[in-house]
């Protein structure tokens, strides 16, 4: 199967053998219907239905950064334009993600029930990004093995303790660790000029600069990805805490397209 | 594993197509163990994959264990996470109700047991273990995911495993060879012709790469080895 979000309703897979189903009106098309009347038996997540698409993080000198678009897409509509898709868990940790987005706001749920039992303790104890992490690749990992899976890449990046973690979880329970992450669209685009620009300049890289290589690169996703938007956040973690910026509209150039035959007029 | 259906037709409307959830994924990779006649070698490459992505350059599939072998996995590595993460409860289990370590063939048995029963939701991994049994000998043990085990003297699994295999049976067990003096290696050898076998499985198997990290399992303790490998 497709796991990547960045697949899920498109007008067409990148799989060739593979047609969408989520072109239009995800779940009521004639052949899913039957199969999705109402008071059958219970249902589980079998395919995203509202949907984000990449998030990339990067490992800076001082910290980590996210960015993602804002939009939430049903299938190939653009259904929601300002949905935040990433969140800021404690003090020092940052999650992003794509995939479904009401599995994420249950994500954002259970870790704010989390962070309450922890903060209620009172025992001096902060849950550190690592901590996180490994908390929510168990709940990840769990959710896929009783066949009821959330339906999501999440990215989650923090610092404490002068550590800087940036790590990845799917829908599968599948993890890992990179100074340079990137789901959905991002992992066939972003990802290669991520690596270009971070690879071992992990500790050189000046905030300004990896604003800069996010900025770049969601712009490319953006001329490129149908299921993405111009309007972006993003989210940066140092020793000094976390912030995430207002949703902003990235500059983008189309001039060119006065020149290319069917592009413009 | 993915269920598509198919329905194609002449006109542009779209087809409709379930997309449907596989709990298993393959993150590729390489491990393998030698046994020698006092020591232990095992080693694995670092990269992990999905397809025709490299997920993440170091992300080490080769773990130590708390009874002082070492444990290779290869498949799934959500899968293989979770599996360490039971062995270790089961071997800190048996060391506060024992007051002992568990030996490395009752480890080998126990792994045998714990995958068999998810036999019919297997985990997805390949392992292989590796460490000095109770008479001070070098051991290996490879498994399928169901639970079938073997003990060798060397071993290879993963994506590259039929590459390697078939040069560790000349290099370590002198086969095919004739008129030599066959012998135990040392760990200098063996060392050397696992990072040969390594540097020689990247140039063939995209799901091999980046870094292959090398632990040699002695009685005085296990010392590791990073040697960088291609990173394309």
């Amino acid at each position: 199967m497709d796991h990547f979000p960045g697949n899920w309703g498109q007008p067409r897979s990148r799989d060739d053998h593979v047609f969408s189903s989520t072109d239009y009106f995800p779940g009521h098309n004639a052949y899913d219907v039957g199969s999705r009347a109402a008071s059958g038996p219970a249902q589980r997540t079998q395919q995203p239905m509202v949907t984000g698409t990449s998030v990339l993080g990067i490992t800076f000198k001082d910290g980590i950064m996210l960015a993602a678009d804002t939009l939430a897409s049903y299938g190939s509509l653009a259904r929601f334009r300002d949905v935040q898709r990433i969140i800021k868990v404690g003090d020092s940790t940052l999650i992003g993600a794509s995939g479904e987005v009401a599995d994420f706001q249950y994500i954002e749920h259970i870790l704010e029930t989390l962070t309450i039992q922890e903060y209620d303790h009172d025992d001096g104890q902060k849950l550190s990004p690592r901590h996180i992490y490994e908390y929510l690749s168990r709940v990840m990992y769990g959710r896929r093995s009783n066949f009821n899976p959330l339906w999501n890449s999440l990215i989650v990046g923090g610092v404490k303790d002068g550590d800087r973690f940036l790590g990845f979880v799917d829908l599968q329970g599948t993890t890992y660790q990179s100074s340079t992450i990137a789901t959905g669209y991002g992992a066939y685009i972003g990802q290669p000029l991520l690596r270009k620009a971070v690879e071992g300049r992990e500790d050189e890289l000046t905030e300004e600069e990896a604003r800069k290589v996010l900025e770049d690169v969601m712009r490319v996703l953006f001329y490129r990805d149908a299921r993405s938007l111009n309007k972006i956040q993003i989210a940066t973690v140092t020793a000094a805490g976390s912030k995430i910026t207002e949703p902003y509209e990235l500059q983008t150039e189309w001039a060119f397209a006065e020149g290319v035959r069917g592009y413009g007029a | 594993m993915p269920i598509t259906h198919e329905y194609q037709s002449a006109s542009p409307v779209k087809a409709p197509v379930e997309h449907r959830f596989s709990p298993y994924t393959d993150n590729g990779g390489t491990a393998l163990a030698v046994a020698g006649e006092d020591f232990c070698v095992v080693a694995g490459d670092t990269r992990q994959s999905e397809g025709y992505h490299i997920n993440s350059r170091y992300q080490p599939k080769v773990f130590q264990l708390s009874n002082g072998s070492v444990l290779a996995t290869g498949g799934m590595y959500a899968d293989a996470v979770t599996l360490v993460k039971r062995l270790e409860q089961r071997l800190e289990w048996y060391y506060h109700q024992h007051e002992k370590k568990m030996s490395v063939d009752a480890l080998a048995q126990m792994l045998s047991v714990i995958l068999y029963h998810k036999r019919f939701f297997p985990y997805y991994v390949w392992n292989t273990l590796g460490g000095i049994d109770g008479n001070g000998k070098g051991c290996v043990f490879s498994y399928d995911p169901v639970g079938n085990y073997e003990k060798h003297h060397w071993n290879c699994t993963g994506s590259a495993g039929h590459l390697i295999q078939p040069f560790l049976d000349n290099q370590i067990g002198f086969k095919h060879m004739q008129g030599i003096q066959r012998r135990f290696l040392t760990p200098e050898e063996v060392v050397r012709i696992v990072k040969d076998s390594f540097t020689s499985a990247t140039e063939r198997d995209i799901y091999t790469g980046d870094y292959v990290e090398i632990f040699i399992v002695t009685a005085g303790g296990i010392d590791v080895q990073r040697v960088p490998l291609k990173r394309d």
